[in-house]
């Protein structure tokens, strides 16, 4: 009878760890910022059909880097419990930080318990009911569950920490959107490379849009706020 | 994952609350953009099931008419429970999503759970798939949530919408009627529901043309619903005392939208006039 080698529990997570820190890094990157008038996503993605960003409910955003299956996954399953949470109570009661949380379990389960972890980080983005202050707030989630909340913002994906650095640089607390885009994709792209719209999905979340907050920022008016 | 209610209808509350968490399907069982069936798969239970029951609030009548550019829908405000009337300031029409709009007549209760959950059906649809439903897409979903219902309309809880929306794909306004089977109708000009809908659809007919402009087409459903509640109790006319008037929306390429309170209190306020001129002493 063959006997299973012992694999210390460190050595066991540091590898899932890595595996999916690697499966991460083969994707490319995106941020999410507060600016004056609400939360704005900037990511990069070369295509135009699978989405990277997407609206959850009326003031919340999803955002994933990784793979894309695990993430869109994950993505209409937040779906679906947001709309079954508003259906049942009311539209109010449906919130971020619980749904950060279901996620953080979900993440969290799986990476433990299952053969492989989820190569996926997700960004859940909410801002606040009008009035309410902090104006935004930005969940951070890991593949293992670790829940990071920023209110400034999140940068997500493999070159995250070269990114952060960038983007510190040029965010101010009061960005208008055109200052936001520009310096989220300056950071985004880095010294050597351009980014054009076709490599970019851009969407804001802001009251000005109504009841359903989310909104796409694409073809000429995308065109129209790019770096010059 | 799928439970559903037992038989005999009780509704399973508390697992439904237990069950607030990421709802995961395994490929076989997954509901797909359908928030009907996930509403069922988690099992919340909407139907109300017992022996006939009268004397619940109804809605009455509201119209649809085509214009040049899209679609006019109107309806009253009263909702009436036998011979008492039981509200004033019922809401029948309203936004099914950004390009439609559905108007109500039937069972106020059941009428209402259905607009709801029509609503989200079709944003649910939308933020899942990542783009909407054709209008005849949305017309035959409303079409099976009416047939759904069909059981509870033998017990006197009927539900008849009338759906109107601006088609994108071929650039124009479309309207549709539904029996109380599901059956879906598309009609080419107007369409009418509820109780006064025989006298409505009378002032339509004599007013209608092809090509109407926006402003005729409001004032003729103005007209239509003024006679309606005219000539049947159910039907609520302009209210003057409560300062409450029908609702009329307009849907057209720019979306679905409410024409304002005051332009609609001004229509009426013409239509009194223009009756009282008529008219000298009782009949």
């Amino acid at each position: 009878m063959s006997m299973p080698f012992y694999v210390a529990p460190e050595q066991l997570m540091e590898d899932r760890a890595d595996y999916a820190r690697k499966g991460i890094a083969r994707g490319r990157s995106l941020i999410g910022v507060t600016y004056e008038e609400g939360i704005l996503i900037v990511a990069e993605n070369a295509s135009n059909t699978l989405r990277k960003v997407s609206e959850i409910y009326d003031r919340i955003a999803f955002a994933g880097v990784g793979k894309y299956n695990e993430f869109d996954q994950l993505r209409i399953a937040g779906v679906r419990h947001a709309d079954l949470k508003g259906y049942s109570f009311s539209r109010d009661d449906v919130d971020a930080r619980s749904l950060a949380n279901q996620y953080a379990q979900m993440l969290g389960q799986i990476f433990t318990h299952e053969m492989k972890p989820m190569e996926v980080e997700i960004l859940v983005a909410e801002i606040n009911q009008e009035g309410g202050s902090p104006s935004g707030q930005l969940f951070h989630i890991l593949y293992d569950g670790t829940v990071k909340d920023h209110s400034d913002f999140a940068v997500l994906g493999g070159d995250a920490e070269v990114i952060f650095e960038r983007f510190s640089k040029t965010y101010s607390d009061s960005l208008t959107l055109r200052d936001g885009i520009q310096s989220a994709i300056n950071a985004l792209a880095g010294p050597d490379r351009i980014l054009e719209p076709d490599d970019l999905e851009v969407a804001e979340l802001s009251h000005v849009n109504g009841r359903r907050a989310f909104r796409r920022i694409e073809g000429d008016e995308l065109l129209g706020l790019m770096p010059s | 994952m799928s439970k559903k209610a037992d038989s005999s209808g009780s509704i399973p509350i508390a697992d439904t609350i237990s069950r607030m968490t990421l709802p995961r399907f395994t490929p076989e069982q997954d509901p797909g953009p359908n928030f009907l069936a996930l509403v069922d798969d988690v099992g919340i239970q909407n139907a109300v099931r017992s022996s006939l029951i009268d004397d619940l609030p109804h809605g009455t009548t509201c119209v649809a008419i085509k214009y040049d550019s899209g679609v006019i829908l109107a309806g009253d405000r009263r909702a009436t429970s036998g011979h008492q009337i039981s509200h004033r300031t019922m809401e029948k029409v309203f936004p099914a999503d950004q390009y439609s709009g559905i108007a109500i007549a039937g069972a106020a209760g059941p009428a209402l759970e259905m607009v709801r959950l029509f609503q989200l059906q079709l944003e649910h649809y939308e933020k899942v798939e990542g783009k909407s439903l054709s209008l005849d897409g949305k017309a035959n979903q409303l079409s099976q949530m009416i047939r759904q219902n069909l059981p509870q309309a033998m017990q006197g809880l009927a539900v008849i919408p009338i759906f109107a929306g601006f088609d994108l794909r071929q650039s124009t306004g479309r309207l549709f009627q539904f029996d109380v089977t599901g059956g879906r109708y598309e009609e080419a000009n107007y369409a009418s529901t509820g109780s006064g809908s025989v006298h409505a659809t009378t002032v339509i007919k004599m007013g209608y043309e092809d090509q109407l402009q926006e402003s005729q087409a409001v004032e003729l459903a103005a007209n239509a619903i003024f006679e309606a509640a005219d000539e049947d109790s159910a039907t609520g006319g302009p209210d003057l005392i409560r300062d409450l008037y029908p609702i009329i929306a307009k849907i057209s390429v720019d979306g679905y939208e409410a024409v304002p309170t005051n332009d609609v209190s001004t229509i009426f306020g013409t239509i009194i006039d223009s009756r009282r001129s008529k008219v000298s002493g009782g009949e």
